[in-house]
């Protein structure tokens, strides 16, 4: 079994795609295997991988079919090493099976969804139309998995070495909820060597290594005994879920006071809102732009908190999709803003936003 | 008095939940007494399949994963990758390995992954109450071929050995049955060809066991074994598939 490698070069200022960057945040922060299948617009992570770890001695597999890949994940992980599989919707539709058994049998793994336009095979836009499956669920039974959602290369980056920490620390699988403009986007970042976000994680005791000297471990999803075996699981997992909303929202705001509109949007969207933002301050206007860095759980209180502050304030949230985040912001804000304030732009199907569509969408309501 | 036999020590007390008759609970045993005889109980990890086993984890003192129905070869695979020098067995039934795993089983076994699998043919669902299996036998009455099943429509049974043998990575391959005595000890020295295989880096192993489900088959158990003895055997011919030491 290989060991960790941290040890990578000091901080240095390179050029990548999102996808590479992915790839390199993984290798730094310790993952050991890899598993995928390939698929547009995310393959240049696996190709990226395929090449880093044969030099650095750890596994990659391309597995035969998504299912596959990411019950190898399920076994990699329950083996106790850290693990990362990646692809785009069509893939994470079918990895659903698998993300289930993971969440219910508590196990942690950093999965990459590089969104594209469905349904069904779609196109290779970029897209945010998997809001829903990446924050409800996705699989069967009731868990969640974090998510992260980066807007830019260095965001990647730091993300992914995140999420490995996050899903080792709360024993769930981690969603980096990417797009195909993030993902394919080649900018400057900081490659940084791996930077733990916890001083100490908790011991896998729980791994199957062969049981010498221990009593058997076993992983499983399956309660039947005693008959509210899997009530008492549930219980468990929902209290877990509770903890990590309470302990784990983050979001980013950007000139959100005394605002007469505030945007809400997340990733590519995210950075494309504020070009238009910026136009409009120029022309003196109020206009603040929130943004969700993590979609579950989803930061609730800091928008609340923003709605509280800014009396009268309306909301323009926009989605590369025909309304999914949006759900979250109503639910958010059902208790201190009036729902006509609350207003949605977007589109599915690889419909991207322009600053010069947003500007004028801006300017439409402030008329 | 003289002790000719105990229980396996990698066995647990656990009574099984298999129902009388069952050929599951033979398999059980004859693993606990060859995981015993080569003492590989502490490097062994076992996936348990979705089927009748899916709780072998009450029943083996090892460790165990409990896999999404078929998804066994993959699970096995990313483990044996990350623990080279560990034991991993493959537990499966014929719904679980031959239907929904398909895809699972064929590249796990394309790969050459060097795993032992163990692979109950009991030509019926058991665990969801006896319907039309891929290794159902043509004219074979269960819940979803209530008049039989028919080539047409339905397709011939899939002989899972001769299937794999056309892949070249696959090392051994062998279908046994435990309708008697006497092929219960055959399957038995299989089982061991096979964990043997993995231990000595040999690669890809498999064993095909013809098994007995008298409740999914709605017959008693003695009409269980002839069911073996009389049908299974013209369709599934035991013997050694391929044996590429
Ligand atoms: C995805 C999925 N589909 C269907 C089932 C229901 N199911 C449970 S066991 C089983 C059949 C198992 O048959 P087999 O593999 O032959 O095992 P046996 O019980 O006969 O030993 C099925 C279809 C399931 N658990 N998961
Ligand atoms: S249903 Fe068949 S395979 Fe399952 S325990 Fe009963 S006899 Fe065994
Ligand atoms: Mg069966």
């Amino acid at each position: 079994m290989a060991e960790y490698n941290n040890t990578g070069p000091e901080t240095r200022k390179v050029l990548m795609k999102g996808n590479e960057a992915v790839g390199e945040a993984a290798i730094k922060a310790g993952c050991m295997c890899y598993f995928a299948y390939p698929i547009t617009p995310q393959t240049e992570t696996p190709e990226y991988l395929s090449r880093r770890m044969e030099e650095e001695n750890l596994i990659f597999l391309q597995a035969e079919s998504e299912i596959a890949a990411i019950n190898m994940v399920f076994g990699a992980s329950a083996a106790g090493v850290r693990v990362m599989t990646s692809s785009s919707s069509p893939g994470i539709s079918l990895k659903q099976e698998g993300i289930s058994y993971i969440a219910g049998a508590e196990l942690p793994c950093v999965i990459i969804n590089v969104v594209r336009g469905g349904p069904g095979l779609g196109n290779i836009e970029a897209s945010q139309a998997d809001y829903f499956q990446s924050t409800r669920g996705g699989g069967h039974g009731d868990y969640r998995c974090i998510v992260l959602a980066p807007n830019s290369v260095q965001e990647c980056y730091d993300m992914v070495m995140n999420a490995f920490d996050l899903a080792d620390y709360y024993r769930v699988p981690v969603i980096i909820q990417n797009d195909g403009i993030i993902g394919q986007l080649v900018e400057p970042f900081e490659m940084h060597p791996y930077k733990p976000m916890f001083e100490k994680l908790p011991a896998k005791n729980w791994a199957l290594t062969g049981c010498a000297g221990r009593k058997p471990n076993v992983v499983r999803t399956l309660y039947l005994n005693p008959p509210n075996g899997l009530e008492m699981h549930n219980r468990k997992l929902d209290e877990r879920y509770k903890k990590i909303h309470a302990e784990l929202r983050w979001s980013e705001s950007f000139n959100c006071d005394k605002a007469d509109l505030i945007i809400v949007a997340y990733g590519a969207t995210s950075r494309i809102a504020k070009s238009a933002i910026k136009k409009h301050i120029n022309n003196g206007q109020k206009i603040g732009l929130f943004r969700p860095k993590t979609l579950w759980p989803w930061p609730d209180v800091e928008l609340v908190d923003i709605a509280r502050k800014n009396k009268g304030v309306k909301f323009l949230v926009i989605e590369m999709s025909t309304g999914q985040m949006l759900e979250d912001v109503l639910l958010s804000l059902m208790d201190v803003v009036p729902k006509k304030d609350i207003l949605f732009y977007g589109m599915g199907g690889g419909w991207n936003p322009t600053p010069d569509l947003i500007y004028e969408k801006i300017d439409e309501i402030l008329k | 008095m003289n002790i000719i036999k105990t229980q396996p020590k990698s066995i647990t007390t656990e009574a099984t939940k298999y129902c009388p008759g069952c050929g599951h609970g033979i398999v059980l045993r004859l693993i606990g007494e060859v995981v015993d005889e080569l003492g590989i109980r502490e490097k062994m990890i076992l996936t348990a399949p979705v089927g009748c086993a899916v709780v072998l984890y009450d029943y083996i003192f090892c460790d165990v994963i409990e896999c999404a129905h078929g998804r066994a070869p993959a699970v096995g695979t990313a483990i044996k990758r990350v623990y080279p020098d560990k034991f991993v067995l493959i537990y499966q039934g014929d719904g679980d390995l031959a239907a929904i795993g398909t895809a699972e089983i064929i590249h796990a076994a394309n790969r050459g992954e060097n795993m032992s699998v163990i692979f109950v043919n009991n030509a019926i669902y058991g665990m969801t109450g006896g319907q039309m299996a891929p290794t159902t036998l043509i004219g074979q009455k269960t819940t979803t071929s209530p008049s039989g099943r028919t080539i047409k429509g339905m397709g011939k049974p899939i002989r899972v050995c001769e299937l794999l043998t056309t892949l070249e990575e696959t090392k051994y391959l062998e279908r046994t049955s435990i309708h008697s005595v006497r092929n219960i000890n055959k399957t038995k020295a299989a089982i061991r060809k096979v964990f043997q295989n993995q231990l000595n880096g040999i690669g890809f192993s498999l064993v095909e066991i013809l098994s007995m489900c008298p409740v999914g088959w709605k017959v008693s158990p003695r009409e269980a074994v002839q069911f073996i003895e009389e049908q299974m055997l013209h369709y599934f011919p035991l013997g050694v598939y391929k044996d590429t030491e």
